[in-house]
Formats: structure tokens, sequence, C-alpha cells
């Protein structure tokens, strides 16, 4: 069932594109069956999914027999749990997008071929195929941003694509000697994670495959790219940037680095852990001083990536299962967030200025717009009922163990991490000046903002939904996620953490 | 009555009934206030309901409720009550309805008004029956939302500065007391404090943590003690200890008076709650190591607090100091039961006289600044000390009442103020006398400030300006009416109180491994 999530979104891609551009409406009604559908299957697959069984086999075929490597898709909670987060995105980014007038058609077939990529690298179990689908997902991000953009989005767009390409390139490097010094002449994942690399390959080969994938994920310092890429991508790429794209960098180091070298993870622990952590610390403070409202979103993509970052070398299954339930709840706050700042508010008030959004008295002329960012905003900065404090919970003890020193700093972090967000709310939606906004209420009174629209509410509902669910029921997820870390996959891992 | 899991309705009725209360149209005043004041009285019916079938001959958790929640982080959903909880849920029930009744004046948005009430009466509620770290911290930081809000949308000038001050101070706090019980939580694989004060009965908590961070190379009881220190915090912030306080003046001025009566009358106690609920029995052994110095710092927190309540000229301010000079005794009583040396009886006394201080201090200080509120509604917002003058004169039982309620806060003897403090004092004397005397003068500056008030807006020559200032309504007596009564009945009989919590503390007592 979980592998239709991929065929059913290339179809899907390729239906869209083949849907007339005159009629945006057939456009949009097919994006939607399309996400809904890919939504629907990846649920089937995880209410059927056992848990227990580890690592499941779903499709094998031989594909490129002389050199090893096989079509072969597999899942455990962990891709189970990120190709769920995939579908909600998908289905809240196509209701996101529905005032798309230009282009619609392309628009949407760039979305699902991007989704497509993605649910493939979540279930790929050979390497070549995660490396193939994790390239099919980097070039329609760039057409995304580079024609429905917004603030200088060639440039955008442009260092979104370099930094994707180095860190494959350096992906691609460690992955070929993985294979050529194996000498098993085989991708398949699992054959390569039962095999021990000499600890000196492993050395230098870890932090390339594990820097290459943590670009994607934002680490700090290689993060500049996420910024500037999620403010001049259109609302519906922010959301699948930070959502999922995010994700399969983190995914990356995860399931490939960390896998196939967990010696060089312990070798390099430390360093990772400081740069994770100064990610959190930079991001926050980098976010507290912004102008740009989708600016501040971005840099705290970077701050509570760096939590994903943290969780993953604390070497602890606590710290993991923190990490992949960060994973996926910033991928829904974060969609959330993205989704207020980029649709909500610049779609109708056309700025993105802080100052300039603080004397339009937003919170009277869209009230929907006002109550859906705090409770992003509360989510966001990590208050418990909603699915960043579990997620964070976990990564802070995983630290405790691991470092006690950066944990301290992580919860600086978050005290940053509230202050920001709390600033920019009341800014936004709450300033102080009620007077002049009653004025300028008058003056505008002609043009009223567009009402929030139905499309719009229901994505919201959708993602505040799943961020309450996964905040006060939690077990949805961490059932499917802590019994993953047991499959033989991660055997090499948990003998060098002492498991 | 007892099949019936009273504490969960008790817990989420004020939720439903905020989620209602959002819904009502912003135009329908009267109906947004009315489903909010039935939804109190029905509160108060499950709090009294809750009362009259407690047991308090046991001493330990009753009503409790268990479920499993998240097995692998050791999260259960557990709740239940003992006589400190109780008295805290009583408070909650009252003090949020008399706020609510005391904000007539807010006319915009009374449904958000009133719905973030309810809400705020909710987490109050959750925390002071939460006996699991993660549930309790649910519903401690919860709590703080409403607040911020009711604090940020309808406070004075400064609210903006005021709500993020309030709010930022409480989560630096709260995330120095998350990373000290997730490191607990690491050492002993549970967040339920019952274990956890168990464990640090029998003495095994403090080698158990030291084991897990003896890499660090702290050195012996270190590890214990950074991770008391960081759990202090959170706590030393929300009650709040001095040097920890600075937030609080401005927060206490800026909000509507109303909300000021939910923050000193309720929210204020969540802080001493924590200390007696879970420093105390969590960490007995480094509150022991540092018993001095925060001796010293509940000592400054009493004494510079009520100094600098003299200085001021702000009704609200001088309210303000006041409220944390009054809640550094309860620090004192709780830090001198800690001491070394003394008898069961003493602890017994003091910790009896903290209980009874955060009630009493919650019904009186939540009536001052609902008088404060009502003075303000006649003065278009003026509530200096030189403002007014000689109102008794046209307002004789307004003058008369509030009058009750600021020697009530003295300390006289025969209303509630008086026995909480004689019995903290009656305890700390013996356990640490030099804090005990080091703390009198605060009581001295106390009456002082407190007749100031009383003389500069009551008596002399009428200020002229206000020869028409109305007497109180037969609503806002009303509305005072029942705290009022209680100040009496507690001051006169205070062993309703005392048979509800006296077994209660009786029992920590016994559990303290010293």
């Amino acid at each position: 069932m979980l592998a239709w999530t991929i065929y059913l979104s290339f179809a899907g891609a390729l239906a869209c594109l083949l849907t007339p551009r005159a009629n945006p409406r057939a456009t949009r009604a097919m994006a939607f069956s399309t996400a809904l559908a890919g939504l629907v299957c990846g649920l089937i697959g995880a209410v059927e999914f056992k848990p227990e069984n580890g690592l499941e086999v779903i499709t094998n075929v031989r594909w490129i027999p002389a050199l090893g490597i096989d079509f072969s898709l597999a899942a455990d909670g962990i891709s189970v749990t990120l190709v769920l987060l995939t579908g909600i995105a998908a289905v809240a980014g196509v209701l996101f997008s529905w005032n798309i007038e230009h282009r619609t058609n392309e628009f949407f077939a760039f979305f699902f071929a991007l989704i497509g990529g993605v649910y493939g690298v979540f279930l790929s179990l050979d390497l070549f195929l995660l490396f193939v689908f994790y390239e099919i997902a980097i070039v329609p991000k760039y057409f995304l941003i580079a024609i429905w953009g917004s603030t200088r989005r060639d440039y955008a767009a442009m260092k979104l694509a370099l930094y994707s390409f180095i860190g494959s390139g350096m992906v691609l490097i460690g992955m070929l000697a993985a294979y050529a010094v194996s000498g098993l002449a085989s991708f398949d994942l699992q054959t390569l994670a039962q095999h021990s690399f000499a600890p000196e390959f492993q050395r230098w080969a870890f932090p390339l495959v594990f820097v290459g994938f943590a670009i994607l994920a934002g680490m700090w310092p290689f993060h500049t790219w996420a910024p500037t890429g999620h403010s001049a991508a259109p609302t519906a790429a922010s959301m699948l940037l930070a959502g999922v794209v995010m994700k399969l960098g983190a995914y990356g180091c995860l399931r490939v680095a960390m896998t196939l070298f967990p010696e060089g993870l312990k070798m390099w622990q430390h360093e990772l852990a400081a740069l994770a952590v100064t990610g959190i610390v930079y991001g926050a403070l980098v976010a507290l001083v912004q102008k740009d409202f989708k600016f501040v979103i971005g840099y705290s993509s970077v701050s509570h990536m760096g939590f994903v970052l943290l969780g993953l070398v604390t070497l602890n299954e606590i710290g993991w299962s923190g990490a992949v339930l960060q994973m996926f709840s910033h991928g829904v706050i974060a969609g959330l967030l993205f989704g207020v700042v980029g649709r909500m508010v610049y779609d109708r008030a056309h700025t993105r200025e802080l100052d300039a959004l603080e004397g339009m008295g937003l919170a009277r002329k869209m009230p929907f717009a006002a109550v859906t960012f705090v409770i992003a905003g509360f989510a966001s900065m990590g208050m418990p009922g909603f699915s960043g404090f579990i997620a964070e919970l976990q990564v802070l003890i995983g630290a405790w163990q691991a470092f006690p020193r950066l944990a301290i700093i992580a919860g600086v972090g978050i005290v940053i991490g509230v202050v920001y967000t709390l600033k920019t709310t009341a800014k936004v939606f709450f300033p102080d000046n009620a007077i002049a906004v009653e004025s300028l209420d008058d003056h505008e009174h002609d043009h009223p903002l567009e009402p929030i629209s139905v499309q719009e509410r229901l994505g919201a509902a959708l993602l505040i939904l799943c961020t309450v669910l996964i905040g006060l029921h939690p077990r949805l997820l961490l059932d499917l996620i802590v019994p993953s870390f047991k499959s033989p996959l991660f055997d090499g891992l948990r003998k060098v953490a002492g498991l | 009555m007892n099949g019936l899991p009273l504490i969960s309705i008790l817990t989420f009725l004020p939720l439903v009934g905020a989620a209602l209360v959002f819904g009502v149209d912003r135009e329908r005043r009267q109906l947004a206030r009315g489903v909010t004041l039935a939804v109190n009285i029905l509160a108060l019916a499950v709090v009294a309901a809750l009362w009259a079938n407690t047991n308090p001959g046991e001493g330990g958790m009753q009503f409790a409720e268990r479920h499993v929640w998240i097995p692998t982080l050791g999260i259960e959903y557990h709740v239940g009550l003992d006589g400190l909880g109780l008295v805290m849920l009583m408070l909650a029930a009252l003090v949020i309805p008399m706020a609510v009744l005391a904000s007539d004046k807010i006319q915009e948005n009374v449904s958000l008004y009133c719905g973030l009430f309810l809400f705020l009466q909710g987490g109050l509620f959750g925390a002071f029956t939460a006996l699991n770290f993660f549930h309790w911290f649910l519903f401690w930081e919860l709590s703080l939302i409403p607040a911020f809000f009711l604090i940020k949308l309808w406070g004075g000038p400064q609210r903006s500065d005021a709500a993020l001050q309030f709010f930022v101070y409480t989560m630096v706090g709260s995330i120095a007391l998350l990373l000290a019980f997730l490191a607990l939580f690491l050492a002993t694989g549970t967040f339920d404090f019952l274990k956890l004060a168990e464990l640090a009965r029998t003495k095994a908590l403090g080698p158990a943590v030291e084991a897990k961070f003896a890499w660090l190379g702290w050195g012996a009881g270190k590890a214990y003690l950074v991770l008391f220190i960081g759990a202090l915090l959170g706590f030393a912030v929300k009650v709040p200890l001095w040097p920890f306080h600075t937030w609080l003046p401005l927060t206490y001025s800026e909000a509507p008076s109303p909300v000021s009566m939910a923050l000193t009358g309720v929210m204020s106690k969540l802080g001493v709650y924590g200390f007696v609920r879970l420093l105390l029995p969590i960490f007995p052994e480094p509150m022991q190591a540092l018993l001095t110095p925060l001796l010293w710092l509940a000592v400054a927190t009493i004494v510079l607090s009520a100094f600098a309540a003299l200085a001021q000229r702000d009704l609200k301010r001088i309210l303000a100091y006041s409220s944390i000079n009054h809640l550094g005794y309860c620090l004192l009583g709780v830090f001198a039961a800690a001491s070394a040396t003394g008898t069961a009886l003493d602890r017994t006394a003091a910790l009896n006289g903290v209980v009874l201080q955060m009630f009493n201090h919650g019904i009186t200080a939540s009536l001052l600044f609902c008088f404060v509120a009502f003075l303000e509604d006649r003065s278009n917002g003026a509530r200096g000390l030189e403002d007014f003058g000689g109102l008794r004169k046209v307002a004789p039982v307004f003058c008369g009442l509030m009058g009750l309620a600021l020697f009530s806060s003295l300390g006289l003897p025969g209303l509630n103020g008086f026995i909480g403090e004689f019995l903290i004092f009656k305890g700390v004397f013996p356990l640490v006398p030099w804090a005990a005397v080091l703390a009198l003068p605060g009581l001295l500056v106390t009456a002082n400030f407190i007749l100031t008030v009383i003389q500069k807006v009551w008596c002399g020559p009428l200020n002229e300006k206000w020869a028409r200032f109305p007497d109180l309504t037969y609503n806002e007596g009303a509305v005072v009416f029942p705290a009022t009564l209680l100040m009496f009945v507690l001051g006169v009989w205070p062993q309703f109180i005392i048979a509800v919590i006296n077994p209660t503390v009786a029992h920590w007592v016994r559990q303290l491994p010293f």
C-alpha cells in the first residue's frame, strides 16, 4: 500500500500537467485528489504496518543486476511516520495553493514530482534508488521557486540548487566509496549496514555523507540556503521545503550516514552536537532580529532542525525517537506557520515587512489568521500539549545523557525561541498602537482584505489537528518509531551506542 | 460519588466551558459572562463535593486516577488530591469567579476575555492535581497562555512589555525546571512525584543522580545540587523569591485589576505549591545543604519588598510588593522546615502556616485588587496614593470593607491573615531563630505601608475632586461579601481548614528524611 504513494504522486504529476492550462479548476481538483489519495494510502499503510516486524520489504525487483542495483522499497516505523508527514504536507500544500492562477497545471506537476520524489526517498531500501529519488526531489524545487517565487527568487532558487547539489555530490562520493570498499557489489542498505567498514574509512566517509545530507536539513553553518529559499518560494513550496525537504536531509543522515558508518558517528559525535546546538541558538538569535516575516520563520526552521540533528547524534534511543518525532512535528508546525505567513498574510497584505504589517490591524481584519498563528506560534515554541514539546523533550533527555552542557545551551535556545515567537506574534497581530490602527481602518474601508477561504481553513485545521493530536497522544507515532530502532538495520548503531 | 472521576471532570469542565464561551458572539456580553459564571459555579460545586468527600485522616493522596499515557517515557495520567491540593482548588474556584464578577468595566471582546479566564481556571485545576511531571508541566505552561493574553490585550499602557516580561521570565524558570526534571527522569526512569519523593525519602535519589552524571566529575553531591538549583529557579521566578521578582511589579500594575486578582490570588500560589509539593519532598537534602543562603533570600524577600512597598506611590504597585512580602513568609516557612535541627512539631507548625498563608493571602490579596478595581472604575484609572484623601466621609462602606481587607493583610488577630503568619513564626522560631528575628522587621514595615494607604486614601481632609465619589453598590458588595465573610470565619475559626491540611502536613513531615 505504501508504495502506491510514490506511483500515485508521479501519475498525479503527469495528470496535472495534462489538464488544460485554461481550466485551473480541473487541475486543482486533480491535485487535491492526488494529494488525498497519497495521504489515504499512507494512512492505510500505517494502520496495516506492524512496527514490531522492523523493516518490512515492500517490493524488490532486479533493476541493474550488473551493478547490484535493485528497485527495492521497504518501510519501518520511521519511514511510515515520514510518509504520513509527506501526505499531510501535500494535502495542506494543495489547499494553501488554491489561489495559484499562473500556469496552474505546471505548478502542480512540479509539486507532485517533488512529493513523489520525497515519498520515494522515505521508502527506498536501495541506496542508488534513494539517491535517484533524492535528486528527483531537488529539480522541481528549483522551478517552483524560480517561476512562482517572490523576493529575489532567481538568487534563492540558484542558491538552493547549488547547496543541494554540493550536498548530494558529497553523498554520492561517500556512497560510491562505501560500495567499492565493502566489495559486496550491492547497494542494498541492509547488506551494506551489516558490513563493518574500517574505522579509518569511517572517519572520513561518515562526515562526508552526514554533512552532505545535513546541508539539506539546514545544519549550521550550511543553513544559509534555507531562509532565503523559504522566503522566496511560493507558499506551498515553503511548506514543502520546511515541512518535508529538510526532513529528507535529516532522514538521509539517520538512514544512510549513521547506519552505514556508526563508528564514524562516535568519532564525530561531539563536533556535530556542537554544530547542532549552535544552529539551535544561532537560528533563534537571528530570527529575533529579522524584519521580514518569512525570514523569522525561515530561521526558526534552522533552529528547530537543530533539535533533530542534536537528537540524531546523541547515540541513544530516546534521542533518536525524539529526533524522528521532531521531524514530523516541525514538518507540521512549519507548514502551518508558512501557510499563515505566505498565504493568509502575504497574499492579502502584499508585504512581509514586520513594521508595515504592524500598522494593519490584522487581528481585527482576519481573526482566523491571528488565531491560527497564535496556535502555531505556541506549538513552535514548544508549549506542552503540542507535538513539538514531546519531541524536544525526548531530544533533551537524550542530550542530557550524552552531553549535559549542550543540553543546557539548547534550553537557552528554547527560551530565545519563546521571545522571538511572542514578539513577532505581538507585533504583527496585536500591536500596541490601537488608535493608529483605528484611523487606518477607516481609511482602508474601501479595500477590505479578501476573507479567508474554506481551503485555507481546512488546511490550517488539518495541521493544527495533527500537532495537537500528537502532542496529547504521542503514542500514535511513538509506537511506530521506537520499535524501528530494534531492526537489524540499526544493529551496528546500537552496538556502537552500547545499547 | 466515589466512582466518578471527579478530578478529571473538574479539570476539563472549565476547558470545555472556555471553548463554549470563545464561540459566543463578541457583542453578546451578558451571555458570555453568564455562561462563564455558570461554569465557575459548577466548578465550585465539584470542589465542594471533593471537600465534602475527602477523608483527612490519612493525609495521603485521594480521589486518585491513573491511566497509561506514554509508557516509553514513564508518563502517566496520574492525578490525586491531598489537603494542600484541595485547599488550592478551593482557592482557584473562589478567586476566578470573583475576578470575572469584578470585570464589569471590560466591554471589549468579552467572550474572549471570559473564555481566557475559564482556560486559566482549567490550567490551575490541572496543575494543582497533577502527580506526574509531564502532566503537571502541561497545565503549568497552559495557564501561562491565557494570563499572557489577558495582560497583553486588556492591560494598561505598558501592557506589551509587562506581558512579554511575565511570559519570558516564567519561561526561563520553566525551562530550567524542565531540564532538571528530565535529568531526574534519566537517572530514575520516572516522572511521578510520589515515586521521586519516595526515592528521596529513602535517600536513593541523590546517589542515582550522582551515578548518572558521575562522568562529569562535578564531585560528590554536586549533580543533585545543580538539579535542585535548576528546579528552584522555576519556582523562585513564579512566587517570586528575591532577586527573581523584577518582573512582578510591572506585570501586576499593568494587568487589568481582575487579572491581577487571579495572578496574585492563584497563579503566585503555583510557585509556592511547587516549593511544597516538588522541592521539599524531592530535594530535601540539597535544600538542607543550601539552607542558609535560601533563608537569607527569603528574609531579603520579606524585608526588602516591605520597604519597596513603602516607597511606592501607586496602589497596585504597593499591593504587588506586598504580595511578594507575604509570600516571602511562605518560603521562609518551607525553607525552615528543611532545617537540620528541630522537632517534627515545629516543622508541622511551619508548614501548616505556609498552607494557611497561601490560602489566606489568596483571598485577601485578590480582595484588595478587587477593591482597587472598583476604585479605578470611579476615578477613571487614577490610583496614585496622593490622588485621593478623606474618602471615608463620602464612601463609608467602601472604606470600611477595604479597610478590613487591609487589616487582614497586615495580620490583625481575629482576621485570616494573622493565623498563617503566626503559625509560620511559631514554627520557624525554634527551627532557625535568627531567620525569624531578621524577618520580623518585615512585619513592622508592612504595618507601616498599610496604615499609610489607609491614611492617605481614606482619612484626612476630603479631596474636593472626589466629593461625589459613589459608595460601594449592592452589586459590588455582593462580589466582595463572600470573601469578606471568609476572612472573618478563617480568622476566628481556622480549624475548618486546618482540619483538612494538618493530616497532610503531618504526613509530609513524616516523609522527610531528617
